[in-house]
């Protein structure tokens, strides 16, 4: 009888024990808590309150500048799904991405390469130049390439013209049939020096030696390339993918400032196309309808992390594969 | 290095110097059409301006007011990188270095960001800022641009605090520093390189923001930053291609100067961000 009392009042001595443990640990870790407090509440604000209410907000038909919200369901996904230039900015999204992203990534390894080696006495001036419409705002690039590409008296035309290339001036970013080109080129223009950078400094990472021992055993410079530069950057490689990729679906700035997602919407990319459908657009006619495009932008969202979750997954049984080739 | 190596790099830079220059032919030329008239600019292609029309400035300053935009745009810049830099600063501080119950949590929410597009949150981060009251203030902006989760800042802050020795903070603590007083007065300092890379990517992030600025000051032209500036300015006078040019080289010039003078710097911080 006393024994079990003994337990019993032991038992409930531990939990107590426990109970106050929990707090204390608590307690000691309050600066952990008061240090990650600012970021989580900014983040709480713009990034994950935004991702929740934006749920919320495409079950309503809101114009958002008066308070008259209407709950209508799933309405505005029954039309998104019937709505032509929806699927036609949601696809042209995805198809910017694949074209811009393998072009820009390859284009700025091979200028890497080339400013990497190190007799080349002028690489931080070439580095310097090719990064420079890096921190050039993309607005501004924007409006600056509008003048450059104008068919009245840009001077690209003019010196197409000049060289006797073309008769006829090139509208550029007015013909539907060249301006998603166009944009793509000004994109990859426009962002080049920053993937260049990331593979210049995974490319510093390869150490010199091992080039000299592959001098040694008499292998060429695309040996080289082959066999010790290309394995050695596939880490890096997977990020660097990644980021741009991710880069490539904020095109709002240079296309809004470029054609505004015209002519006839050849260039409307879904961020252009939410923001045409919650803000009236370029002109500020049409009705604002916040919650039709917050249902666009959840479809997007939806598209996008699954996407990205096909790329991690990827990117994981890759390495697996090449764990397992190892191993044998 | 021998003389083979000298040689190849003397072509390549041959080969290099007149591509560099295409491709910053545009800036050259937005230099150039902004000091010439605007009938001048409709004839040829010369790079050279036969006079030199400053008054195409005074126009772009007056009219368009670039000078606010570009104040507007520094505040935001300024603020919202401080802000973000401090509080990833923060937040990598105790992720690197500590751990409490929550953690596994906060990361996990933080990375499940990364894919986010601007476009799926803009709408409600404009309601947001609205029902703050902060929609006549530049804070809606600065706090929108600085509450964008930047995992990479995040990370590199986590990664470079993990790895700084213990015995640093003990033996501060034996000299009886506190917490807060160990993380600004020894691991802050230790951490200046990837203070530089945060402040650098997020510079360029922030500097070239569109959507957000564009958003938030849709009724509230006095707030515009540059880049939305810029666009209005292109609504408003499309015809005077000159004060265009002239907007836009105010606009870049100051950017383009801080970025060669402060260049080594920049592109080794962000190729140190990249290492880590």
């Amino acid at each position: 009888m006393e024994a079990k009392l003994r337990i019993a009042r032991r038992a409930s001595a531990t939990t107590e024990q426990k109970k106050s443990s929990w707090v204390r640990q608590l307690w000691d870790r309050r600066w952990c808590y008061l240090f990650a407090a600012p970021s989580l509440i900014l983040a709480t604000m713009f990034t994950f309150y935004p991702i929740v209410s934006s749920w919320y907000f495409s079950l309503l038909q809101w114009s958002g500048f008066t308070a008259d919200k209407t709950f209508v369901g799933l309405a505005n996904y029954a039309e998104l799904i019937q709505d032509k230039y929806f699927w036609d900015a949601f696809l042209r999204s995805f198809q910017f991405m694949i074209v811009a992203v393998p072009i820009q990534l390859i284009l700025a390894l091979l200028i890497a390469i080339v400013l990497n080696d190190q007799a080349l006495k002028l690489s931080p001036l070439f580095r310097t130049m090719i990064f420079l419409p890096v921190v050039t705002t993309a607005a501004i690039v924007g409006m600056l390439m509008t003048l450059i590409l104008s068919p009245f008296n840009g001077p690209i035309n003019g010196v197409l013209r000049d060289l006797h290339l073309i008769t006829q001036p090139i509208d550029f970013l007015g013909d539907p049939q060249t301006t998603l080109w166009t944009v793509i080129a000004v994109f990859i223009w426009k962002w080049l020096g920053q993937p260049m950078i990331y593979w210049l400094a995974a490319l510093q990472t390869i150490p010199r030696e091992l080039y000299e021992a592959a001098k040694v055993d008499g292998a060429g410079w695309w040996r080289q390339l082959w066999n010790i530069t290309l394995p050695l950057i596939v880490p890096f490689a997977i990020v660097i993918i990644l980021v741009t990729a991710v880069g490539a679906l904020h095109v709002f700035p240079l296309i809004q400032t470029l054609t505004g997602g015209g002519p006839f919407f050849a260039t409307e990319v879904m961020e252009v196309y939410i923001y045409r459908v919650a803000f009236g657009g370029e002109t500020g006619m049409g009705t604002p309808r916040l919650g039709y495009a917050s249902a666009a932008g959840v479809f997007f969202g939806v598209a996008v992390m699954i996407l990205a979750l096909f790329q991690a997954w990827g990117a994981r049984s890759l390495r697996d594969f090449r764990s397992d080739l190892q191993s044998v | 290095m021998g003389q083979g190596s000298n040689r190849r790099a003397t072509i390549v830079s041959l080969i290099l110097i007149p591509i560099c220059l295409i491709w910053i032919y545009p800036f050259l030329w937005m230099i150039s059409a902004s000091l010439k008239t605007n009938a001048e600019f409709f004839q040829g292609t010369g790079l050279i301006p036969t006079t030199l029309h400053w008054d195409n400035y005074v126009r772009a300053w007056q009219n368009a007011h670039i000078g606010d935009y570009f104040f507007n745009s520094v505040i935001v810049t300024v603020a919202a990188v401080a802000i973000a830099t401090t509080t990833a600063a923060m937040i990598g501080y105790v992720l690197g270095r500590y751990s409490f119950p929550g953690k596994k949590l906060l990361m996990g929410l933080f990375v499940a960001t990364v894919f986010i597009p601007q476009g799926y949150t803009v709408i409600p981060i404009f309601e947001i800022v609205n029902r703050l009251g902060l929609a006549d203030t530049l804070w809606g902006v600065i706090l929108a641009e600085a509450g964008g989760v930047n995992v990479l800042s995040i990370l590199l802050f986590a990664g470079y605090f993990a790895q700084l020795p213990r015995e640093l903070e003990e033996a501060a603590q034996m000299d009886g520093a506190g917490f807060l007083r160990v993380f600004w007065s020894i691991m802050l300092p230790l951490s200046k390189p990837v203070i530089a890379s945060t402040v650098i990517l997020r510079f360029i992030t922030i500097w070239n923001s569109f959507l957000l600025p564009l958003v938030l000051t849709l009724s509230r032209p006095g707030l515009r930053t540059l880049a939305v500036g810029i666009y209005a300015f292109r609504g408003e006078y499309y015809v005077d291609w000159s004060g265009m040019a002239a907007a836009a080289t105010i606009s870049l010039l100051p950017v383009i100067i801080m970025f060669i003078l402060l260049q080594r710097y920049f592109v080794e911080g962000i190729s140190g961000a990249v290492k880590q």
